[in-house]
């Protein structure tokens, strides 16, 4: 048992990738016996990395809204090493770890180039992505939560597509502002509450004042990684020039940043400006759900049109966030982990043919249906996740964001449900022209249905999406009580302040 | 028990032929999934029996669903007359269509993938009718626009039916749009989706108001008019309707057992289930009538032109739906429902006896090249004949008749004693018996009768279907003759208030059921004055004159081809939603994203750019600038912090 409550839990979980890559990849040959154990190395610590994460899952008392397996050690002066994780973060950990196995298989054959490195790079930014939803000190989470752009630029800049540079350097200036003024506002919440605990300064008061400056500088930076109209335009680029496995990591965990630190933050800390500025929030979804769709329907390229295709699920995130309600807050977490499933599994049935036919654009399929039955319903039950059908893990986020969305504004919730009807416009759109059709195509007559790893890599997914449809309590249980206690929180803020004016 | 199996066994159908189908082979699915179905059939006949006969009602829980805050569903079955009633409809239609399709399906490919859509149809079906709350029945509900879309766009290769199949799913996306709305404001005035608290509540909302979208409106009126939206979409109503007669691109016995007989009735069953909140909300009831007056008209109009054979049938269920509609918004919901009920027998039997003229026929559809087959198909010639005399309402008033005789008539007859202004449901609906008469042996006669019009070469080998398609057929022919005589005092007769028990509400000042009983006896017989009526002049255009549609076509060409066109909702709708949308959509990609959005990130790129190169002389990429930027952040702070910290302590 002493293993299970082990005191160092999470840091195991966090560094283990990291550890178990610097001290065996050095030692693996460049060749091509080196490569592959390389690959098998690299997939055997995400596995046993995940193995060890579910542990986290299993002693995880959802009953409490505090955080769990807190870890606190004496670092730099006033900034400790603090880790720890709530009903909030912790399935964004299991999530990371889900996903990182899957990345390494999906590149098993497509990547032939520096494998050592493209490995390396991913145990590495599994180590950050984890840290990010542990941390528990400010400072120590902006080290996280910056750094994960590195190992993820590495690799769209070394391994992606031919405008790969373009498309970093737009990712560059758009997140540096972001990135700017949240580190000046943490310095000046450490400046006003003398501590850069995330505990400590969640049950801080700041000044009303002071939050709406505070407010928008985090604004900043985790609206352009969710990332919201109309700082969007840097994903579709980023996803287009990705490997897939970069896509997989970029859409099912790097937007989720965003939507957790407004849970982390933003919510908690700033509750007073949070219900000021929601209008903006508000104004950005919706916009974000209707303008994204709609120029989703009118694109050529698979892989953008799924990125657009993000950016208004992540519009729904948003919008539930700030309703502040519990069915919002519940949808908009349960959204990003299914979309976390669902964009993830999109990308890789994007690289299952993009692995054949090396293209992406929609008018140079049609008709595989008939070479690839199996993808074919693959495909399928992921695009109607996409549209959010009852019965897959899409629908249950949406629809309770949008009932969230209606308790506090009927009109937001009123634009926004036509993101129902124009999701299934470009997803069904999209599906009929690449998987319908006469097959006439001469490059698509002998494809091959997937293979035993591609299979490997999207039944999981399957599973796990349509499961969650029908049954979402084991995820929606976990969250439950925190996210009542951020609402009660808010409210309660809320409630002090309006009687503080009144007075 | 027997309920869950009734629900379950069609999907226990659908998985085994959807995913092991290929190995075990088409026969073996086609007989699986059609066993699962008929006695899913006969257990529901035996639960009609139960529950409409002794008065048996359950609520089975199966397991949890979602919870949030204060919402808690679950996936429950409830179990009363109306549930019962839509159950032996479905799966007593879908067993038959399972077994015709043995036949009809006899050369695709692609068996086993036809069977397991069709049974998951079923269970999505079932789910929808047998809900206890609105989340479930919106599971329903999307579940069988899935299998809807999947069937429509069967035969994948033909770009019509692809385009019909997105079409239809859009559509009723359009009215789920509506059904959304309604299921979150209930949930935000009673603070749940299940259908007994939500019904518990409503009477205390009546006359209340709410904000939505800026404007104070009444609570009930607005919720049931959003839900209402959904009814239209996914019952083919007048605005929502141009995906129906699409549809029909999808393989035959799929148009009888979607769009004929349960699918499309899921609208109905909506309002009648929902009647605790529609009756207290009579404004929303008025519109009710109003569409589905206006439908039953429009529609009709446009069956007397076409000349597809399966798109007449099409035209005519939407009709007809427009009728079970009217009788719903005048609070006669037991005469709505029986005419689903009866509807759903002649209509599937009409849909697959033109299956069966289809197959007769090598997959001919345009009645123009038929005509004179009566003798060729005689079996299928006369199913056809019982299924218009059922839907044409062929009977002598009070006395006896076919299905659609007591149901229709019902209807009209309820229309007339609600005294709606001018009484507009009642004469419209009297002129769409006429139509409906007219257009019906239009269908007969140009199919079966005069001088064929076919093909030699296909006329000679006409043959008639195999009895695996023609025992299905005589099944429902049973149906479409005896099912409006022998349940009539159930449905709205003497019998019903036991027979619906609770399933059905209808407000205190609901007089309708009573006022039915004093109309004048002239009301009685105008439904059928108007149905001999069709019928004759359907018979001087077809067989006596058949120079006479032609000269009046051309008489009245802008009518004709105004009917024709179906209205020009098609291009209507394609002018005003499909290409704006696609086009707003390339302009706000290429000009939003791309001019305004990334011409000010380009151009303060280019800035930055050319600053960055001065400060930093690494050339190899940003990722570096980037990691430096950070660094030099993380420095200034620490130093800052350290020294704070100095001077702290």
């Amino acid at each position: 048992m002493s293993f299970f409550n082990s005191p160092y839990l999470l840091s195991v979980v966090t560094f283990a990738p990291l550890f178990f890559g610097l001290i065996s990849m050095p030692l693996l040959p460049r060749d091509e016996v080196g490569d592959r154990n390389v690959k098998a190395v690299a997939l055997w610590i995400t596995l046993s990395t995940f193995a060890v994460s579910l542990i986290i899952w299993f002693n995880f008392d959802p009953s409490t809204a505090g955080f769990q397996f807190v870890e606190e050690y004496e670092w730099l002066g006033t900034i400790k090493y603090k880790m720890g994780v709530d009903g909030i973060s912790m399935l964004f950990v299991i999530l990371t770890t889900f996903l990182m196995p899957i990345c390494i298989l999906a590149s098993w054959d497509s990547i032939k180039t520096r494998v050592k490195e493209y490995m390396m790079a991913f145990l590495v930014l599994e180590t950050l992505l984890i840290g990010v939803f542990c941390a528990l000190d400010m400072v120590l989470f902006y080290l996280f939560f910056e750094a994960v752009l590195i190992p993820m630029f590495l690799i769209i800049g070394v391994w992606g597509g031919p405008r790969r540079v373009y498309a970093s350097f737009k990712f560059f200036l758009y997140t540096l502002l972001g990135s700017v003024l949240m580190l000046l506002a943490m310095m000046a919440m450490w400046w006003e509450a003398g501590t850069t605990d995330i505990v400590q300064l969640m049950n801080y008061n700041f000044p009303a004042e002071m939050q709406w400056w505070l407010w928008l500088a985090f604004f900043a930076s985790f609206a352009v990684k969710m990332p919201m109209w109309p700082v969007h335009t840097w994903l579709p680029d980023a996803h287009v020039e990705a490997p897939t496995a970069g896509s997989v990591i970029l859409a099912g965990i790097l937007l989720k940043m965003g939507g957790y630190g407004f849970l982390r933050f933003s919510l908690p800390m700033f509750p007073l400006a949070s219900q000021e500025l929601a209008w903006l929030i508000f104004a950005m979804s919706v916009i974000a759900i209707v303008y994204t769709s709609l120029v989703a329907l009118a694109q050529e390229d698979i892989k953008k049109l799924i990125a657009y295709s993000s950016v208004a699920h992540m519009g729904f995130v948003t919008m539930g966030i700030f309703s502040f309600t519990s069915q919002g807050l519940d949808g908009a977490i349960f959204q990003m982990l299914s979309h976390g499933l669902v964009s993830a599994a999109l990308f890789l049935c994007v690289g299952v043919i993009y692995d054949r036919t090396h293209t992406r654009e929609i008018k140079a399929y049609g008709g595989i249906v008939e070479r690839m039955p199996m993808f074919a319903f693959v495909f399928m039950v992921f695009t109607m996740a996409n549209v959010g059908l009852p019965g897959t893990s899409g629908f249950v986020g949406e629809f309770l964001t949008l009932m969230g969305a209606f308790r506090a504004n009927t009109w937001v919730a009123f634009i926004a449900t036509f993101g129902v009807i124009l999701s299934a416009a470009y997803a069904l759109y999209l599906y009929r022209r690449v998987v319908f059709g006469a097959l006439e195509k001469q490059k698509l007559m002998s494809l091959k249905d997937m293979n035993a790893r591609e299979i490997a890599v999207l039944a999981p997914l399957v599973i796990l999406v349509i499961f969650f449809g029908f049954y979402p309590a084991p995820l929606l249980d976990v969250f439950a009580v925190s996210v009542q206690k951020l609402v009660a929180n808010y409210e309660a803020a809320i409630s002090q302040a309006a009687s503080l004016a009144a007075k | 028990m027997i309920y869950k199996l009734i629900v379950f066994l069609p999907l226990i159908g659908a998985l085994i032929a959807g995913f092991f189908g290929r190995f075990i082979g088409p026969k073996p699915s086609e007989y699986f999934t059609t066993t699962c179905l008929v006695i899913a059939a006969a257990l529901s006949w035996f639960g009609f029996y139960q529950v409409g006969f002794n008065g048996e009602t359950a609520q089975l829980p199966i397991m949890r669903w979602i919870t949030s805050g204060e919402l808690d569903v679950s996936w429950r079955l409830r179990i009363d007359t109306l549930t019962a009633v839509m159950m032996v409809v479905v799966t007593t239609v879908s067993s038959l269509v399972h077994i015709y399709s043995i036949g009809y399906m006899a050369d695709d490919p692609h068996r086993p993938r036809f069977f397991a859509y069709l049974s998951l149809f079923t269970f999505a079906m079932l789910m929808l009718v047998t809900s206890d709350n609105l989340l479930q029945m919106f599971f329903g509900w999307e579940g069988v626009g899935l299998a809807s879309y999947l069937l429509i766009g069967f035969w994948y290769k033909k770009p019509a039916a692809n385009a019909a199949a997105i079409k239809a799913f859009i559509v009723n996306r359009v009215g789920d749009f509506g059904f959304a709305l309604g299921i979150f404001g209930l949930f935000f005035v009673c603070n749940s989706v299940n259908l007994d608290e939500i019904f518990a509540a409503a009477p205390t909302l009546q006359d209340k108001t709410m904000n939505f979208l800026g404007y104070e409106v009444d609570i009930l009126t607005t919720l049931c008019l959003l839900l209402f939206m959904g009814a239209m979409g996914k019952s083919a109503q007048f605005l929502l309707h141009t995906w129906l007669p699409d549809a029909m691109e999808g393989p035959t016995p799929v148009s009888a057992l979607i769009h004929a007989a349960t699918m499309v009735t899921a609208g109905v069953f909506m309002v009648a289930r929902l009647s605790p909140l529609f009756e207290l909300a009579p404004t929303a009831l008025m519109v009710v009538t109003l569409v589905g007056t206006v439908t039953a008209f429009f529609a009709a109009s446009v069956a007397l032109v076409q000349n597809d054979i399966k798109r007449v049938i099409a035209y005519s269920t939407c009709s007809q739906l427009g009728y079970m509609f009217a009788a719903l918004g005048v609070g006669a919901y037991g005469a709505g429902m029986f005419h689903l009920f009866t509807h759903a027998f002649f209509k599937a039997l009409l849909f697959l006896g033109a299956g069966s003229v289809i197959h007769a026929m090598h997959h001919e559809q345009d009645m123009r090249n038929m005509g004179g087959l009566a003798p060729k198909i005689r079996t299928t010639w006369i199913m056809m004949l019982i299924g218009t005399l059922a839907l044409t309402g062929v009977g002598i008033p009070h006395l006896i008749g076919f299905a659609g005789f007591y149901s229709k008539d019902a209807i009209i007859e309820a229309t007339y004693a609600a005294h709606l202004s001018y009484n507009y449901s009642f004469w419209t609906l009297t002129l769409v018996a006429l139509m409906t008469s007219f257009y019906s042996w239009r269908l007969i006669f140009m199919t079966f009768h005069g001088k064929t019009r076919a093909a030699p070469e296909t006329f000679k080998h006409g043959h008639e279907s195999p009895n695996v398609m023609l025992v299905p057929l005589g099944f429902l022919a049973v149906g479409a003759v005896v099912s409006g005589f022998a349940f009539k005092s159930y449905f709205i007769g003497d019998n019903q208030e036991v027979f619906w028990g609770k399933a059905l509400f209808t407000a205190p000042g609901n007089q309708i059921l009573d006022d039915m009983h004093h109309i004048p006896g002239w009301v009685g017989w105008a439904p059928t004055v108007a149905m001999l009526t069709g019928l004759a002049i359907a018979y001087l255009y077809y067989i006596r004159m058949p120079w006479l549609p032609e000269a009046t076509a051309k008489a009245f060409r802008p009518i004709y081809i105004f009917l024709l066109n179906k209205w020009y909702f098609d291009e209507l709708y394609d002018w005003l939603f499909v290409k704006p949308a696609i086009a707003i959509g390339r302009t706000l990609w290429k000009r939003g994203d791309g001019t305004v959005i990334d011409g000010v990130i380009d151009g303060t790129a280019d800035t930055v750019n050319w600053t960055t190169k001065k400060a930093v002389k690494v050339q190899t990429g940003y990722i570096y600038h980037y990691a430096f930027a950070m660094l030099i952040g993380v420095a200034l702070l620490l130093t800052y912090f350290v020294a704070k910290g100095g001077l702290l302590k």
